[in-house]
């Protein structure tokens, strides 16, 4: 009996698995086709990049192993880098808590309007987002000549007396591409907000004002945050993610590369790297690099924000 | 006018209620004004589009922009309804292979425990973690070793395993009443026929979802370094190619972005209300 108890559990163990797997072949075939492509396209390559940033690789001849070579000219010789690298740090810093923050405060303040207006002003904070290369009207906006509307602005109010040169003068060029990247932030994780808050229930509100909550600012603390903690996990990865990936806005505002690498981001110092020099090893150092202060970054925050109400 | 449904509300004050109503007024504008522009410019004549203060509306309305945009394409040896085909197969297949795909893959992640599902699903949410831009390199590799560099598929299988989408869709499946799926597999359903004929019809909300997240991104790609030969080249590629021009061009510019954003906002506007439906089930653990 002892010995038939010890023995018997691991071997059904193994055999139930089998038989759980068998029993669920229609679940893994609805999987496949999904599965298939996210391996290809997204686990593997994180693998791949990892191996190909210890070689030399051009596509042209086969990768030749360099150990960290690429590391170490990334962060001990590659000027341009650290330059990428702080500007990329800035504009998380920035541009990431306040546009969390623009989402959430924007989203709260439209939850409490009657639902017509409520649905207009979503479309005004969410559109940017979708409206493709829209936010190249911020070229007319911050055109360097006389009739850039901020330098005509500026201007016709006296505050300056030449027009400033924004796209090309690299003391403006972090502050044109923040703004343009906090313009289009509110997205995904607006969206998200924006449904919590409708999600929350709504007879908490009223407990909460006869346990004492006296203003908006209370019951957003106590009752609002913590019910919808979910959504604010959720928009926080959506936010750091875009915001570390800063590219598409400073190629094609400030140039690329931009004067004195003023806008150089981690990824357009990537993309210069991967597509136009053809050094991939190198990019995918890039890639590693980043991919690991995205993947900090979200978790660090994550553990903030789960104490959030705690 | 009574925006603020105040009277029956706890808790708030008319000063802070006028204070929160003009930060919203503030950032609206901020919000809408390159956006109205961008309208408004496209409809613009050129000696209009410099005047300062920009005219909301233009005074002599014109087509000129997206003639000379048409004449402009014309020009170019490979017609424009090519890049315009190009554009909308790659949007229209790649969404609907995104819903259709990602949903199948959704359903068991919600409704059933088996192994390998919890490994899965944690991949798929480390994968919301990082941009789609670190896996450039490799992704260009891979795809260029299956043969598929200058094909519409180079840009289309990527975006169909969208991370974003599964996520969001199996979020969303799981608040399906677990009876209903029971009952119909008593009633002798297969799984496939409980996707196709249960699980797909309940979530519509959350395919508007996917569909707008995937088609903003698919509508505007321009190829990049995936697609290079001139009669493949997607919309947004040509648009560029001209908008890369001087002042002169600037009236042609904002009838390019007129015309790449309307498609996406429309699309929006239409399904606004199940789409943050969907995002109600968003959240993350």
């Amino acid at each position: 009996m002892e010995a038939n108890t010890t023995v018997a559990p691991v071997l059904t163990k193994k055999q139930l698995l089998w038989k759980k797997i068998k029993k669920s072949k229609h679940y893994y075939i609805l999987m496949a086709p999904f599965a298939i492509l996210f391996l290809t396209f997204t686990v593997v390559p994180v693998i791949m990049s990892l191996g190909i940033s210890f070689s030399y690789f051009n596509l042209l001849e086969p990768p030749r192993f360099v150990g960290l070579d690429n590391y170490i000219k990334l962060f001990l010789e590659d000027e341009v880098f650290i330059i990428a690298l702080k500007n990329t740090l800035i504009l998380a810093v920035v541009t990431g808590p306040v546009s969390y923050l623009m989402a959430f405060v924007f989203a709260w303040l439209i939850n409490e309007l009657r639902p017509k207006l409520r649905s207009f002003l979503t479309l005004i904070f969410y559109a940017p987002s979708i409206s493709g290369n829209a936010f190249l009207m911020w070229l007319l906006i911050f055109s360097g000549d006389v009739h850039g509307y901020a330098n005509a602005f500026l201007m016709r109010f006296g505050f300056i007396d030449n027009p400033i040169l924004w796209l090309k003068d690299p003391s403006y060029m972090m502050l044109v591409i923040i703004i343009v990247q906090l313009w289009l932030s509110l997205g995904v994780s607006f969206l998200a907000f924006i449904a919590g808050l409708k999600s929350v229930d709504k007879t908490l509100y009223e407990a909460g004002a006869i346990d004492g909550i006296r203003n908006r600012w209370q019951e957003l603390w106590y009752i609002t945050l913590p019910s919808m903690k979910p959504q604010l996990l959720f928009g926080a990865v959506m936010q750091i993610t875009t915001t570390l990936a800063i590219a598409a806005v400073s190629m094609q505002l400030v140039g690329f590369p931009s004067v004195q690498y003023a806008g150089h981001t981690i990824v357009t110092h990537l993309i210069d790297y991967g597509t136009v020099r053809y050094d991939l090893g190198y990019a995918s150092a890039i890639a590693t690099v980043l991919f690991f202060i995205m993947i900090t970054t979200n978790l660090i925050v994550r553990q903030i924000l789960r104490r959030v109400g705690n | 006018m009574k925006l603020f449904k105040r009277k029956r509300k706890l808790n708030r004050s008319l000063g802070g209620d006028i204070a929160l109503f003009a930060v919203l007024i503030f950032f609206g504008i901020f919000s809408a004004f390159p956006l109205v522009m961008t309208v408004s410019n496209a409809f613009k004549p050129l000696d209009e589009l410099f005047l300062f203060p920009p005219r909301l509306f233009p005074r002599n309305l014109t087509f000129e922009n997206f003639r000379d945009l048409s004449e402009l394409i014309g020009n170019s040896w490979v017609p424009f309804s090519r890049y315009f085909f190009n554009t909308i197969f790659i949007t229209v297949v790649g969404t609907v292979g995104h819903v259709i795909i990602a949903s199948m893959a959704a359903f068991p992640l919600a409704k059933y425990k088996f192994p390998g599902r919890g490994i899965f699903f944690t991949l798929v949410v480390y994968s919301l973690m990082f941009a789609p831009q670190v896996t450039a390199t490799p992704n260009y590799i891979i795809i260029s070793s299956i043969g598929l560099i200058d094909t519409p598929s180079a840009i289309i299988l990527p975006a169909i395993a969208s991370s974003l989408g599964l996520y969001l869709m199996k979020q969303f499946m799981s608040q399906i009443p677990d009876e209903l799926i029971e009952s119909a597999k008593i009633d002798g359903a297969s799984e496939y026929r409980i996707f196709f004929q249960i699980v797909m019809p309940l979530v519509k909300p959350a395919w508007l979802t996917l569909i707008i997240l995937l088609f903003q991104r698919l509508w505007i790609t321009d190829g990049g370094s995936f697609i290079f030969s001139e009669e493949l080249k997607p919309l947004s590629y040509a648009l560029r190619q001209i908008a890369q021009g001087t002042i002169e061009r600037a009236g042609t510019i904002a009838a390019v972005a007129f015309i790449m954003m309307i498609v996406p906002v429309t699309f929006f506007i239409l399904s606004q209300s199940k789409i943050v439906e969907t995002f109600s089930h968003s959240g993350m653990k």
